[in-house]
């Protein structure tokens, strides 16, 4: 806790050296930096309400989600986040962390899927608990390595499929998500953008999620900062939950593997 | 076709470093292609049914973005060639033939990255003017140090490279459709896609080349 707090100090301060000068909302921002350094990691408060959303019983099913296997066996969730995505044998698909917390909300509680997800990412006074459990599963991987080897044949194909998503260009500014995130050292404005195509880049990407957004006072999973990828580069809007976002994981996560996780992360 | 004959040749495919399989001339080649033609599958499948229609034109691709992301951006030496010379063909000069226009509206052209966002998250307003989005990847003004580094710097660029009516046509030329010069470069083709007009474009070569413009006074 303390360790990390100093690292939010830290990152804080370098954030504000490098954008108070040039961004318009930099007195937003100063605002929201003083928030946070004061209450620590905002993260911690939806890693609390995911853990007491995870164990409470709910649904028409009136189950909790302790019974939820994540990929390591029914409620073992410690190191699960760090191996996902994965091939399930029950459902006979890859599915990443948040395809599979929406299976087990289906099919232990009784959920409809589309009441789960409705709510799949936070708006201003609208909560989500799928943010919030997914920060408590994530923080159980905390100190672990990511480890997504993608030796099944179906992870195999997937982790193609992503990469091959990864360089397709479209769109009317001709993007992808290589010429983004496809070289060293780069940034875009004051942005840095780590190579996702090597391990220490896709190490320092993928090991920070799910994050406490600053800029947009909310928690995003990784299917959020996928989809607003792909709002950036122009490309229509992507199904919550859809194979190519999970392909991506698997792409990227596959490459990440052997970087510790520090979840939950927190980012500008 | 056979399952899993297909997962364990992928499963194999996987194993290989991503560049053995471009180099492969026959057999390969031939399951690179269904991968592809399966993930291109995925790919357009994945997207929210309520996109409308004009949205998802967007993901189609013109020759140059399906031969860039097949080589993933390098492509061979003839291959280039012949990209950058039909990309050439594409420009298409203002009516009045003046290639440079006034250096202050293109600042405003080149620092604004507003426009084209669409979606149902956080799109741009309908009618949002579009910008160049200049210093996402390049410097120019000095005095602007939120600038991105995946171009190379502007700053001075018409100091440096003069204001000649070759660089003045060169500068049109480049934003106009940067494939031209650059096979699969990073830099988006503004004036093919319609994203900036012709004369938009001249006033950012203004910006580019006038000495009177920051880029190259300060
Ligand atoms: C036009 C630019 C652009 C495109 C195209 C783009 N991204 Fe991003 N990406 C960004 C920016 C900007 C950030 C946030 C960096 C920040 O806030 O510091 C980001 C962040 C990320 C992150 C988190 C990185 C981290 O360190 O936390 C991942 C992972 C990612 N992008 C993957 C992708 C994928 C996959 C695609 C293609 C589907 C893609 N991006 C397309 C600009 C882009
Ligand atoms: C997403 C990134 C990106 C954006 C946006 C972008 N560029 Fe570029 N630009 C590049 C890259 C990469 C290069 C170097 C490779 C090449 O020449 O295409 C480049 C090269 C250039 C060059 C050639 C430089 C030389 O030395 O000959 C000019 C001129 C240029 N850009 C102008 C612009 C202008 C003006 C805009 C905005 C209207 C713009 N660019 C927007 C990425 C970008």
């Amino acid at each position: 806790m303390r360790a990390r707090l100093q690292a939010v100090l830290a990152t804080a301060a370098l954030v504000l050296a490098g954008s108070a000068l040039a961004q318009d909302s930099t007195m937003d921002e100063i605002a929201k930096y003083r928030e946070m350094l004061a209450d620590g990691n905002p993260a911690e408060l939806f890693e609390l309400k995911g853990e007491a959303l995870w164990k409470k019983a709910r649904g028409p099913k009136n189950a909790s989600l302790e019974q939820c296997d994540m990929g390591l066996g029914p409620g073992k969730l410690d190191g699960a986040y760090a191996q996902l995505p994965r091939y399930f044998p029950d459902t006979r698909k890859v599915m990443d962390v948040e395809s599979r917390l929406v299976h087990c909300m289906v099919s232990l509680q009784g959920f409809k899927e589309e009441d789960v997800t409705r709510q799949w990412f936070s708006r201003p006074g609208k909560e989500s608990d799928i943010e919030a459990l997914v920060t408590y599963i994530g923080a159980k991987s905390n100190g672990m390595k990511i480890d997504v080897p993608a030796r099944h044949p179906e992870e195999a194909r997937m982790a193609k499929v992503g990469e091959y998503i990864f360089y397709r260009r479209s769109g009317p500014q001709d993007f992808s998500c290589s010429i983004c995130h496809g070289q060293n050292d780069k940034r875009i404005r004051l942005q840095d953008l780590g190579n996702l195509t090597t391990q220490a880049g896709a190490g320092v990407a993928m090991s920070t999620w799910p994050s406490y957004r600053v800029s947009q006072g909310a928690m995003w999973t990784m299917q959020r900062r996928l989809i607003d990828c792909m709002r950036q580069a122009r490309w229509p809007e992507p199904k919550y939950l859809s194979d190519s976002v999970i392909a991506l994981q698997v792409y990227l996560q596959k490459n990440a593997s052997g970087t510790v996780m520090q979840t939950p992360g927190i980012k500008r | 076709m056979h399952k899993t004959l297909i997962a364990a040749t992928l499963a194999l495919l996987a194993s290989l470093p991503a560049h053995a399989q471009e180099r492969t001339p026959s057999g390969a080649a031939s399951v690179k292609n269904d991968v592809s033609k399966q993930a291109e599958q995925i790919f357009r499948s994945s997207f929210r049914g309520d996109n409308p229609k004009f949205w998802m034109d967007r993901l189609e691709q013109d020759d140059a973005m399906r031969l860039c992301s097949q080589y993933r951006d390098n492509p061979p030496a003839k291959l280039r060639q012949k990209i950058e010379l039909a990309q050439k063909a594409t420009i298409r000069y203002p009516v009045d033939g003046k290639l440079i226009g006034d250096w202050k509206e293109g600042e405003k052209l080149a620092s604004s990255g507003r426009g084209g966002h669409i979606g149902f998250i956080q799109p741009d307003a309908p009618m949002t003017p579009r910008g160049g989005n200049c210093y996402a990847c390049h410097q120019l003004a000095k005095k602007e140090v939120a600038y991105g580094t995946i171009g190379p710097t502007l700053h001075h660029f018409g100091k440096l490279r003069g204001a000649s009516d070759d660089i003045i046509k060169y500068a049109y030329d480049k934003i106009y459709n940067s494939n031209a010069f650059t096979a699969c470069t990073n830099m988006p083709r503004f004036g093919l896609h319609n994203w900036l007009t012709p004369e938009q474009i001249t006033h950012i070569v203004a910006f580019l080349v006038d000495p009177e413009s920051p880029v190259n006074k300060d």
